[in-house]
C-alpha cells in the first residue's frame, strides 16, 4: 500500500513539473489523450482485474459521458461542470440497471452481453439524430472554465486532466486495499467460495461495474470539451477492444498497469508514423505476443524483472501481493 | 608528439572537407512545409488514398518544375484513421512540431470538424477537401471562419441541381434512402430542408448502416409508395448495393444518385445494375464530352491523364479532384503572396475565376466555398460509362 | 406491392442473409465444441475465402470451380497456421487470455488483407446467371439459392461426419469431455487443430457464397463474425441445430424489423436478441440446459 501511494505522489510530481520542460502543444495533447483514456482503462482494470468481470463495450459509458456533457450545455445551457456531474449520475445509473441482468452471466457469456449493450448504445448514438446529432455530430461544445481560467489551450486541460486523474487514481488505491478490495480480489478467485464467506457478490460485482462506468463517463465529459466535437465514432467497438488491449498490454492485476498500457498504446502511433499502414497489423501482433509471452503484461514483466534483482523466487513473491 | 600531430592534421583536413561539403549541398531557399492529416486508412480510406496520391503527385510536379519562386514544396502528410480524435493530434503535430504554412484536410467531416479550431487558432490557413458548410461556417453565429476553406461542393448544391432537374421533368413525389454516416446523414438533412422551396414532396425516408449487406427490405418497403423517383445518398459499397438490390427487385422508379458515387470504384461494384442510374457530378468524369469552350476541360484532362499514368490501374475520382483544387488554390495563392500567414489568408479569399475539378471557385470574405449548383452537371450512365445529360 | 408479396420478399432476403449467419455460427459451434473457445477471428476467415477466390478468379483463364476450391483450401490452410502460433503455445490459457488472443488474431488478419488486397471493395462473379427469378411476386436473385443451397449441403455433411465418420464422432467425444476423450486414445490436440480447420473451411465458404451478392472487402469480417456469434448464442453454444436456426431466425427476424418497423436499427436487431437470450435463457434455444454460464 505504501508502495502504491508513494508512486501516486512520484506522480503528481512529475505532472506538475512536466510543463517547466515540455512546451509544445502536441506533447500536451497526446498527454491529455493518455490521461483521458487511462481514466477508462483505470476502471476496466478495476473491473477486470481486481473482480475478474470482462467487458467488451466500455466505450459506450464514454460515448454516454460525452454525450450527456454535450447535449446538456448546448440544448439546455447548463453549467459544464453540472452537466459532467449529471452526466456521471446518468451513466453510473444506466450502468447500474444494466448490469443487473449481465453481470450474473460469466466467462464468454458476459463478454458478449457487454459486447452486445455496447453495439446497441453505439447504433442509439447514430440513429437518435435530434438528439445527439447523429453522425454528422454536435459541434460548438462549450470550453470547460474555473475560477476565471477557461480550459481552452493545451498546456491549462493537461493539467486539468491529470488532475482529474490523480483523484480517481487516489480513490482506486484506496478502494484496492479496503476490504472491499479484498472482497473484489476473492470474487475474480472464485465467486462461489467468495459467497460462502459472507461476501455479497452481486451487489459488489454491480458497484465496480458501475464505478467503472463512472470513470469512463467522467472521461467522456473531459474529450467532449476538449474536442468541442462530439460523434458516434469513437464509441464503438473497436475502440472497446483497444481499451481491453491496453488493460491487458499493461497487466489487469496492477492499476499501474493501467497507466502504462494507456501511455504504450496511446503514444505508440506517433512514434510509427512511417508504418500508419501496418498499425492493425502490429496492433494484433501485440496483442497475440503479449497473451503467449507475458500474460500478466507489461507490470507482470516489471515485477519478475524485480524480483530477480532481489534474487527472490516465484513463489514468495505470490505471497507478498 | 609526431603522432599529435598527425592526428590533428587529418582532423583539420576532414574538418575543412566537411565543411566544404556542407557549403556546397545547403539549398539556395528553405522549403515551403505544407501539412495534411487525410484519411488514409479506416471507414473512409477509399477516399483518402486517391487524396493522398493526388497531393504527391501534384507535389513531385511543382517541386520539377522548381517549386515556388525557388522554394520547394515540402508536403507532409498524416493519416487520421479517420479517427477524430488522431486527426486532432495529427493537426497538432503539424502546427507545433512540424510548423507547417497552411494545413489541407480532413477528408470527411466528422474528421475536419475537430481540427477547425486548432488551425484557425493557429491562425495558418486550412484547406479541407471536406463537403460539410459547418466546416466554413459557424453554425451558431453564422459567421464564415476566416482561416477555413473548403474545395468539395456542398451538398446543398448537388440537391439543388437534382432537384431543378426533377422540376423541369415535372417530378414531385420521392423517396429517400441514404446510409446513416456523416455524408448520408448531411445528404437526407438538405434533401429535407430544401424540398419544399423546389415543390418536392418526399413520400418515404429510409436509411441503412454503413456495413449493411442488404437493403431489399428498404426498397420493398418504398415499392409499396407511389414515389416517382428514389433518391440514394450513398458511396462506394453501399450505393452499389442499392444500385443491385433496386434492380433485382425491378423497381419501377428512376434511381438517383448523389454526386459521391463518381468515380471508377463505383461502376465496377454496380456492373449493369448501374444502368440508368442519374446523378450530378463535378465535370472530373465527363471531361472528354465537354464541349471544347468549356473553362474547365483542359484542366481536368490533363489531371487525368497524369493520375491514371502514375497510379494504374486506379482511375481518377471525384475524392483526388478536391485534393487537386485544395493544392492549386494554395500553391497559386503561395505565389502570389508568398508564405506569411495573413497575407496567404487573404490571397486564398482573393481566388477567382479557378477553373478546377470540382468548378469554377470564386471566393470571397463571406464564401469560402466558392462553388455554385453549376459546379456540377447532370450524368447518367449508360453501359458502364458516364454520358452528360444536356 | 402486395403485403404478401413483401412478407416473402423480406423473408426471402432474410434467409439468405441468415444462411451466412448460420454457416459463421457453425464455425463459432465447432470449435467451441472441441476447445471452449470462442474463435473472435472466425469473422476474418469469411472475409479471407471471399476476397483469395476474387483475386483468384482475376487470374486469366481460372474457372469458378477451381477457385472456390482453392480459397477454401487456402482459408484452412490459414486456419491451421493461426491455431499453431497464437492458440496451441498458450499454458493454462484463461477465458480473458484466450478472447483476447482470438481477437488479436482478428486484427491481425484485418490488417493484413488491408495490405495485401487495399481498402476498396471487390465484386465477385455470380456462380450462374445475375437475373433474379419471380416466386410470389418476390424477386429472388439464384445466387441467394445458391447460399441457401450450400448452406444446406454444408449443413448435411457435417452431420453425415459427426454421426459416422471416427473423426467426428471424436470431435464429439471431446466435446463431452476431453479426459475421458484422452482415455479413449484420441489426441485432443490433433482435434483442436481438425476443428480449427474445418471452421475456417466453412467460413470461407460462407464468404464466398456471400460475395457474389454483397462483395467483399478487407473489413466485412468484423460484422458477420458478430452476428454469427449472435446466432450461435441464440441456438445455445455448442449445439449445431442450434447454430443453423439461429443464423435463419436471426436474418429473418432482421430482414422483418427492417422492414416493418425501423430501418435504422436493424443492425441493433441481431444483438437485441441475443441480450434477449442471454438474460433469459443463457443456454440458449437448443443449448444443453445443463451448461455453466
Amino acid at each position: 500500500m505504501k508502495r502504491d501511494w508513494s508512486l501516486w505522489a512520484g506522480l503528481a510530481v512529475l505532472i506538475f513539473l512536466l510543463p517547466l520542460f515540455v512546451k509544445s502543444p502536441y506533447y500536451f495533447s497526446v498527454l491529455i489523450f493518455i490521461a483521458i483514456y487511462g481514466m477508462i482503462v483505470l476502471g476496466l482494470t478495476m473491473l477486470m482485474g481486481y473482480a475478474g468481470q470482462i467487458s467488451l463495450g466500455h466505450a459506450a459509458f464514454f460515448g454516454l459521458g460525452a454525450y450527456f456533457s454535450s447535449i446538456l450545455t448546448l440544448y439546455l445551457h447548463l453549467n459544464p461542470w453540472l452537466a459532467m456531474a449529471a452526466g456521471l449520475v446518468g451513466t453510473i445509473v444506466i450502468a447500474f440497471l444494466l448490469g443487473i441482468p449481465t453481470l450474473k452471466l460469466h466467462g464468454h457469456y458476459l463478454a458478449m452481453a457487454t459486447l452486445g449493450l455496447g453495439i446497441v448504445l453505439q447504433i442509439i448514438f447514430k440513429e437518435e439524430v435530434k438528439l445527439t446529432g447523429g453522425p454528422t455530430g454536435l459541434t460548438g461544445i462549450p470550453y470547460l472554465k474555473a475560477f476565471g481560467i477557461s480550459f481552452s489551450n493545451d498546456r491549462a486541460y493537461y493539467l486539468l486532466c491529470w488532475i482529474f486523474m490523480l483523484v480517481l487514481l487516489g480513490l482506486s488505491i484506496n478502494l484496492v486495499h479496503s476490504r472491499t478490495g479484498r472482497a473484489l480480489r476473492a470474487i475474480s478467485q472464485n465467486q462461489v467460495a467468495a459467497g460462502t464467506l459472507g461476501i455479497s457478490v452481486n451487489w459488489l460485482k454491480l458497484m465496480v461495474f458501475a464505478l467503472s462506468a463512472g470513470y469512463a463517463s467522467i472521461a467522456g465529459s473531459l474529450y467532449a470539451h476538449y474536442l468541442a466535437f462530439v460523434n458516434p465514432s469513437p464509441f464503438g467497438f473497436m475502440v472497446s477492444v483497444k481499451l481491453v488491449a491496453m488493460v491487458v498490454i499493461g497487466g489487469s492485476a496492477s492499476l499501474w498497469g493501467a497507466l502504462l498500457g494507456t501511455a504504450l498504446l496511446v503514444s505508440l502511433p506517433e512514434f510509427l508514423t512511417r508504418l500508419q499502414d501496418y498499425e492493425m497489423v502490429i496492433y494484433g501482433a501485440i496483442l497475440i505476443l503479449v497473451m503467449v509471452f507475458a500474460p500478466r503484461g507489461l507490470t507482470g514483466i516489471a515485477a519478475k524483472i524485480f524480483d530477480l534483482l532481489r534474487g527472490r523466487t516465484r513463489g514468495e513473491n505470490a505471497q507478498a501481493a | 608528439m609526431k603522432k599529435l600531430a598527425l592526428f590533428t592534421a587529418i582532423l583539420v583536413i576532414c574538418g575543412l572537407t566537411f565543411a566544404s561539403a556542407i557549403a556546397q549541398n545547403k539549398p539556395a531557399k528553405a522549403p515551403y512545409k505544407i501539412g495534411a492529416v487525410i484519411d488514409v486508412t479506416g471507414s473512409a480510406s477509399g477516399l483518402g488514398e486517391p487524396e493522398k496520391q493526388t497531393l504527391l503527385m501534384l507535389t513531385d510536379e511543382l517541386n520539377a518544375k522548381g517549386g515556388i519562386n525557388g522554394h520547394k514544396i515540402e508536403m507532409i502528410i498524416y493519416d487520421n484513421e479517420s479517427d477524430p480524435t488522431k486527426a486532432v493530434t495529427k493537426a497538432k503535430k503539424l502546427v507545433s512540431e512540424d510548423k507547417v504554412i497552411a494545413v489541407i484536410g480532413a477528408t470527411q467531416s466528422g474528421t475536419t470538424m475537430p481540427i477547425v479550431d486548432i488551425i484557425s487558432e493557429a491562425k495558418i490557413p486550412l484547406v479541407s477537401v471536406a463537403a460539410s458548410w459547418k466546416i466554413v461556417t459557424n453554425p451558431e453565429t453564422k459567421q464564415t471562419r476566416p482561416w477555413v476553406f473548403k474545395t468539395a461542393q456542398s451538398d446543398s448544391l448537388a440537391v439543388s441541381k437534382i432537384y431543378e432537374y426533377l422540376n423541369k421533368n415535372n417530378i414531385s413525389k420521392v423517396a429517400l434512402i441514404t446510409v446513416s454516416n456523416g455524408f448520408g446523414d448531411s445528404g437526407r438533412g438538405e434533401l429535407q430542408r430544401l424540398a419544399p422551396s423546389f415543390k418536392i414532396t418526399i413520400v418515404a425516408d429510409e436509411r441503412f448502416g454503413e456495413q449493411d449487406a442488404d437493403m431489399t427490405a428498404q426498397l420493398t418497403k418504398i415499392k409499396g409508395t407511389d414515389a416517382q423517383v428514389v433518391i440514394c445518398w450513398c458511396i462506394q459499397k453501399g450505393a452499389a448495393l442499392v444500385a443491385k438490390n433496386f434492380k433485382d427487385l425491378g423497381m419501377p422508379q428512376k434511381l438517383i444518385m448523389s454526386h459521391g458515387i463518381a468515380n471508377q470504384n463505383f461502376l465496377d461494384l454496380a456492373g449493369a445494375a448501374a444502368n440508368g442510374i442519374i446523378l450530378p457530378a463535378g465535370r472530373l468524369i465527363v471531361a472528354e464530352q465537354l464541349p471544347l469552350t468549356d473553362l474547365q476541360r483542359k484542366g481536368l484532362l490533363d489531371y487525368k491523364s497524369k493520375f491514371e499514368a502514375k497510379f494504374s490501374p486506379a482511375k481518377v475520382s471525384t475524392f483526388g479532384g478536391h485534393a487537386y483544387d485544395a493544392f492549386k488554390i494554395l500553391t497559386n495563392a503561395l505565389k502570389k503572396a508568398g508564405p506569411e500567414p495573413e497575407k496567404l489568408r487573404a490571397e486564398i479569399e482573393k481566388t477567382k475565376n479557378y477553373a478546377g475539378c470540382g468548378g469554377i471557385f470564386n471566393m470571397s470574405a463571406a464564401d469560402h466555398e466558392g462553388l455554385t449548383k453549376d459546379a456540377f452537371v447532370m450524368v447518367q450512365i449508360k453501359d458502364g460509362k458516364w454520358e452528360l445529360i444536356n | 406491392m402486395e403485403w404478401h408479396s413483401q412478407l416473402i420478399q423480406y423473408l426471402a432476403t432474410g434467409i439468405t442473409t441468415g444462411a451466412i449467419y448460420a454457416l459463421v455460427a457453425l464455425g463459432f459451434t465447432i470449435i467451441y465444441n472441441s476447445t471452449e473457445i470462442i474463435n473472435f477471428a472466425q469473422g476474418e476467415f469469411v472475409m479471407l475465402g471471399g476476397m483469395i477466390a476474387a483475386s483468384l478468379l482475376a487470374m486469366a483463364g481460372m474457372p469458378m470451380w477451381a477457385a472456390i476450391m482453392l480459397a477454401i483450401a487456402l482459408a484452412t490452410l490459414l486456419g491451421v497456421i493461426f491455431e499453431q502460433l497464437a492458440i496451441r503455445p498458450v499454458k493454462n490459457p484463461s477465458v480473458m487470455n484466450l478472447i483476447i488472443i482470438t481477437i488479436g488474431g482478428s486484427i491481425l488478419l484485418k490488417g493484413a488483407a488491408m495490405i495485401i488486397w487495399g481498402k476498396d471493395d471487390r465484386p465477385l462473379r455470380s456462380f450462374s446467371s445475375s437475373q433474379p427469378l419471380h416466386i410470389f411476386g418476390a424477386a429472388v436473385t439464384p445466387q441467394s439459392l445458391w447460399v441457401m443451397a450450400g448452406t444446406l449441403v454444408a449443413v448435411i455433411l457435417l452431420h453425415f461426419f459427426y454421426e459416422y465418420t471416427i473423426t467426428g464422432k471424436a470431435l464429439r467425444a471431446c466435446a463431452y469431455n476431453k479426459k475421458a476423450a484422452r482415455l479413449c486414445g484420441i489426441s485432443v490436440e490433433r482435434m483442436v487443430l481438425f476443428s480449427f480447420a474445418l471452421s475456417a473451411a466453412i467460413g470461407a465458404l460462407a464468404g464466398i457464397l456471400i460475395a457474389p451478392i454483397t462483395f467483399t472487402s478487407y473489413d466485412v469480417g468484423t460484422m458477420l463474425g458478430l452476428k454469427g456469434f449472435c446466432a450461435a448464442i441464440f441456438g445455445g453454444l455448442g449445439s449445431n441445430p442450434g447454430a443453423v436456426l439461429g443464423g435463419l431466425v436471426i436474418g429473418a427476424l432482421e430482414s422483418l424489423s427492417a422492414g416493418y418497423i425501423s430501418s435504422g436499427y436493424k443492425d441493433a436487431v441481431a444483438f437485441l436478441i441475443m441480450l434477449l437470450v442471454l438474460y433469459f435463457r443463457p443456454t440458449g434455444i437448443l443449448g444443453k440446459r445443463s451448461e455453466k454460464v
